[in-house]
């Protein structure tokens, strides 16, 4: 098979503490360095929380794997210094194309919305995420990746929990104030605390392949229901960086899984998608089976679960790491407040609330894309292909069409955080929800909304000169950002998107979520809410 | 607007007749899945999600329509 990317193997250090056999009490220990556990690790370098990364392997993902990623987990990657460098080398994709059988069904243009900074989705293989996130956690203090080091039991104390792990040279102990597991959905920590993980597996496996193609073929995501080269199932086409194409196929429960992977059997397949006279060669093919289910909760003691280990879910719509940088957005903040005493521990248990929902939610959406791929009935399939066949030529039809919702933030809406609204407010930033971006300047120069808010707590307020620049909470201090003073919105985006009127201010937490909003700005308002937000 | 459970159709017979006719010569799956759109575009027609919750539930069987006893 072809390669166009050479795997990093990262060096396996013996670590002072094995060295000495003296366990060192680390502030977090983070279990698998995916996507959420190199995410968890730069977020918390930059609350400034000492953690080590500990990961059985010593490369990235092999193969594209999760591929999309969507426009709040680039945020994040942006505040976290890597969201110009993954856009740069991702794939956009506007137009989408929906076959059933052999027709085209219809075709849609996405439309991104205008004045955000990063873009709506794009496509990169994992192991181009994995690289930017350890090449950006070797630039930081105070975050340690051990590689070739696998956890095999942990013992949890009254404020911290022991890891035995086990290295190259040997089984030794270290210790960690909290430990998160990000090591997937098949978690080792889960069964080792005896975390519940229910819900619904399906009969059903996937192919996934990536190809190399340097022959021109458009940008678009192409979905097939019921081809003509793969019948009664689907399969779907999108672009990667490198010329490289990623490939799904539906292959049904009675697939062999191993007969399947062989290139003899994939190569006819693609060369019938494509069209025969096409040249492409197979860089790497996987095959899965998924489940949608979630652990009963995302705390066990001083054990956080994020990502995968958290909640699995169906790969339409790409709902697996998006959600899973967004646990970790959730998380950090929270950690960090809790571990200077400046919160309760209820502010790690509102992590749970929060997520738990959003998990909740991604479940919902993802099982409705699997319900319309692949029915479970024949009536439901009948329902379908109705549906299917009418898109044709019945535009009504079309957003009945579920190959895969694009994946957005859950608002918290009911989270015990929020400060409800006295007043009405217009557009979609209610409490509970992440921040829109919007073009703004400061300093004579122009930017993002989101770059200027950061990670900690800001009062944004439109017009008016209030005296304070702060408003603090113990030891907590939530910045007064004016809009028209701080920050210049020439365009009124921000004005527009935050129905910002005069005196209108927001309360906006670590993560860039709204925690409360008025028509006025009134200190003791905020800090009452400022209050709440960190479970005071 | 609450489902209407009055009879509203005019000549109904004439209806019943072109609903039967539109199918005699389908085969059975070619027939429900033809039953499948017609529920499909009459639903977007409707729109209305409290109207079409309250037909499921009634062709479901989960109760009498009002007005019937």
């Amino acid at each position: 098979m072809l390669k166009t990317y050479e795997y990093p193997k990262f060096a396996y250090r013996q670590s002072d503490e094995q060295r000495t056999g003296k366990p060192k009490r680390h502030q977090a220990v983070v279990i698998g360095a995916g996507p959420i556990g190199l995410t968890a690790a730069l977020d918390f370098a930059r609350h400034g929380i000492e953690t080590v990364v500990i990961d059985d392997s010593d490369t990235v993902s092999i193969g594209s794997r999760a591929v999309c990623y969507a426009k709040r987990p680039l945020e994040v990657w942006d505040r976290l210094g890597c969201g110009d460098r993954l856009v740069a080398k991702g794939v956009s994709w506007k137009v989408g194309k929906v076959f059933f059988r052999d027709r085209l069904s219809y075709q849609f243009d996405l439309l991104p919305e205008a004045d955000h900074k990063m873009p709506a989705m794009i496509n990169l293989q994992q192991y181009y995420l994995e690289q930017y996130l350890i090449d950006e956690i070797s630039r930081r203090n105070g975050v340690e990746l051990r590689w070739k080091h696998k956890l095999l039991s942990l013992k949890q104390a009254d404020d911290h929990v022991v890891l035995t792990v086990e290295a190259p040279d040997g089984v030794f102990t270290m210790e960690a104030d909290w430990v998160i597991a990000c090591d997937g959905a098949n978690s080792d920590t889960r069964r080792m605390v005896d975390a519940k993980f229910t819900g619904q597996s399906f009969q059903d496996r996937f192919l996934i392949a990536d190809i190399v193609m340097k022959a021109e073929f458009p940008a678009e995501r192409w979905f097939w229901f019921d081809p003509p080269f793969h019948r009664n199932q689907s399969a779907l086409l999108h672009k990667q960086a490198d010329d490289v194409w990623r490939l799904d196929f539906q292959l049904g429960w009675d697939a062999d899984p191993e007969e399947e992977k062989k290139p003899e059997k994939i190569i006819p397949r693609v060369r019938a998608m494509l069209g025969d006279d096409r040249e492409f060669e197979l860089e790497w093919a996987s095959i899965y089976q998924f489940a949608c289910r979630r652990v009963d909760n995302f705390r066990y003691g001083r054990v956080l679960f994020a990502g995968d280990a958290a909640h699995q879910v169906s790969p339409f719509g790409a709902r697996g790491a998006n959600t899973g940088v967004s646990d970790i957005d959730n998380l950090g903040w929270k950690l960090k407040l809790v571990m200077d005493g400046d919160a309760p521990l209820a502010l790690i248990d509102s992590y749970n609330e929060e997520r738990a929902f959003a998990a909740d939610d991604n479940l919902l959406n993802s099982t409705r894309s699997t319900d319309f791929i692949t029915p479970k009935s024949p009536a439901s399939r009948r329902f379908r292909d109705a549906v299917l066949e009418l898109a044709e030529d019945n535009a009504f039809a079309r957003p009945l069409v579920n190959s895969g919702r694009l994946s957005t933030p859950t608002p918290y809406v009911h989270s015990s955080l929020n400060t409800p609204d006295e007043a009405p407010f217009g557009g979609r930033m209610a409490p509970g929800t992440n921040c829109d971006d919007a073009p703004v300047s400061s300093d004579g120069r122009r930017g993002w909304f989101l770059n200027t808010v950061g990670d900690g707590f800001v009062v944004l307020t439109f017009g008016g000169a209030p005296a304070q620049r702060e408003i603090p909470f113990g030891n907590i201090g939530a910045r007064v950002a004016v809009v028209g003073r701080d920050l210049i919105d020439a365009e009124g985006v921000l004005a527009s998107r935050y129905d910002g009127q005069q005196g209108t201010t927001y309360l906006i937490r670590p993560d860039q979520h709204v925690a409360a909003r008025w028509r006025e700005f009134d200190p003791a308002k905020i800090r009452k809410a400022l209050a709440r937000a960190v479970a005071a | 607007m609450p489902l209407q459970t009055r009879a509203n159709i005019a000549d109904p017979d004439g209806f019943y007749q072109e609903l039967i006719d539109s199918q005699r010569d389908l085969r059975e799956g070619e027939a429900e899945l033809m039953n499948c759109k017609l529920v499909l575009i009459l639903a977007n027609h409707i729109g209305d999600r409290e109207v079409l919750r309250e037909a499921i539930k009634i062709a479901g069987g989960a109760g009498a329509m009002r007005g019937n006893r």
